[in-house]
């Protein structure tokens, strides 16, 4: 079952007050480059539970979603 | 033009929320529960499944428990069904500037002037039902109505996720048949009165003559059969997010708490009416006015209550002067044949504080203007420091004086008028 993991990230904040997040850091030391953020909206995760901003990014060629749950941030995560 | 009045209610609001936090508990009957430690054991909300296994709102813990085995009972957090309910009213917000909200999980919305750019009412119900369900993953019923009450009426008919439109050619089919009960403002007592009249459905009361009406029921009458009648013009009263809710002219202000035990002598009593009316003084002080009536609510654990109240001196905003009015009216009404579980502090009759204040020859007023600057100070750092950075004595040394009614205090659904 995916898990609430809460995580490090690094944003630029806009004139406009959006956020765009540019990295996630993982608490294991590896940074992941967010390439593009695809979308965001507010939108809820049913799988972990949570609700916020969403970002849908692409990672690695991969399409993931973080979210922006004031004043944290979190993905839906696999591993323990 | 006609209107277009909304009626959204949040379906299982609590207990919404909190299996969508939780989706382990998603496929289970979830109540949302006070903590009976602290005596709040109630049902708070519950969803579907509970319902359907016959969980009331208001029944004890250990009841609820008993009808449905398997119930899971969480803790509430207030936090973040604030949270939810501002972003639901931020949804509203784009289809109408007119948002009244009735309580944390219902609102009415004027859209008759949006209506032209969204579609029709019930496009635009539409469109909200998806947007909540998509943001906040919960889901709403709504009534289109022309009137706020069969808006409303509409949004109880059909639960959950579901929209109803009421028009003035059905009206007659979906709201008439229905009992009594079920229009708003018709509590058990007022439905006891009317069946009394051989009126057991909405269709009856609204064809019974208003005039027979105000007879027996004074003006309220007349209110209930234009309510039966669709005939209701209530506007839909837009709201001021920076006014914190008190957009409607205050009446009252007031407080009240369950104690975590029960209090059975004077001391209890004065900590606890210190307590309350601290928070209520200086949310009275806030909203700048003064007082001239105090009134006291008790609650013995045999669960009888009554009120009392009282005509100060004279105008005030000082916590003193209302805490003493308070215990005052209490020595003189209760005598502890049953010890308290439950107290309120409420002042009425509020004027601005700008009001001038008649003198008199034996009052020192000295002293209660150095009351007012000793009152200010104490905002004031409460207001830095947090509300319980400072305190009187009596509330200190007892289990129960950590208790913040001014900060734990959210608003509930105002009444009607």
């Amino acid at each position: 079952m995916a898990i609430k993991k809460f995580v490090q990230v690094i944003a630029k904040f806009e004139e406009d007050g959006r956020i765009i997040p540019l990295q996630v850091l993982w608490e294991d030391g590896r940074v992941f480059s967010i390439d593009r953020v695809l979308d965001m909206r507010p939108g809820v995760s049913l799988k972990v539970g949570g609700q916020g901003i969403r970002y849908t990014c692409r990672i690695q060629n991969k399409e993931v979603c973080l979210y922006y749950e004031e004043p944290k941030w979190f993905v839906e995560s696999k591993e323990r | 033009m006609e209107r277009i009045v909304l009626h959204s209610d949040i379906n299982s609001f609590y207990a919404n929320v909190e299996c969508l936090y939780h989706p382990e508990i998603r496929d289970f009957p979830v109540a949302v529960g006070g903590n009976p430690e602290k005596r709040h054991g109630i049902i708070l909300a519950k969803n579907q499944k509970a319902k359907a296994a016959g969980v009331k709102t208001g029944e004890a813990l250990w009841q609820a428990r008993e009808k449905c085995p398997g119930l899971v009972i969480m803790p509430p957090n207030y936090q973040l069904y604030l949270r939810f309910s501002r972003l639901a009213r931020k949804i509203y917000n784009r289809y109408s500037d007119q948002v009244e909200s009735f309580g944390l999980d219902e609102a009415w919305l004027d859209v008759t002037n949006s209506a032209r750019i969204h579609g029709s009412g019930r496009a635009i119900a539409e469109k909200i039902s998806r947007a909540i369900q998509d943001e906040l993953g919960i889901t709403v019923s709504i009534g289109v109505s022309w009137n706020k009450i069969f808006a409303k009426f509409g949004s109880d008919y059909q639960k959950p996720d579901a929209i109803t439109t009421i028009t003035r050619d059905n009206f007659k089919k979906i709201v008439w048949p229905q009992e009594i009960g079920d229009l708003l403002y018709v509590g058990p007592a007022t439905k006891k009165k009317l069946m009394k009249y051989g009126i057991y459905t909405i269709g009856q009361l609204a064809q019974t003559s208003s005039d027979f009406l105000v007879l027996q029921f004074g003006k309220m009458g007349m209110v209930l059969w234009r309510f039966a009648n669709g005939l209701d013009d209530s506007p839909v009263k837009a709201f001021d997010e920076q006014y914190n809710g008190n957009e409607r002219i205050l009446k009252s202000i007031g407080n009240s708490i369950t104690t975590p035990r029960d209090l059975k002598n004077l001391k209890d009593v004065k900590l606890i009416t210190y307590m309350l009316t601290e928070s209520v003084a200086m949310r009275l002080r806030e909203t700048g006015c003064y007082c001239l009536t105090v009134a006291i609510h008790v609650r013995t654990k045999e669960l009888h209550s009554f009120t009392r109240q009282t005509k100060l001196a004279k105008p005030s905003d000082l916590t003193r002067e209302i805490a003493e009015a308070a215990i005052a009216l209490f020595e003189n009404n209760y005598d502890f044949s049953s010890d308290i579980r439950s107290l309120g502090v409420r002042v009425t009759d509020l004027v601005p504080d700008s009001t001038p204040i008649q003198l008199d020859v034996f009052g020192n007023e000295a002293l209660r203007i150095r009351q007012a600057q000793l009152d200010d100070t104490v905002d004031d750092l409460r207001k830095r420091f947090g509300n319980l950075v400072l305190r009187r004595a009596v509330t200190i040394g007892d289990s129960m004086s950590g208790l913040d009614p001014k900060k734990d205090h959210v608003i509930h659904p105002i009444g009607y008028f």
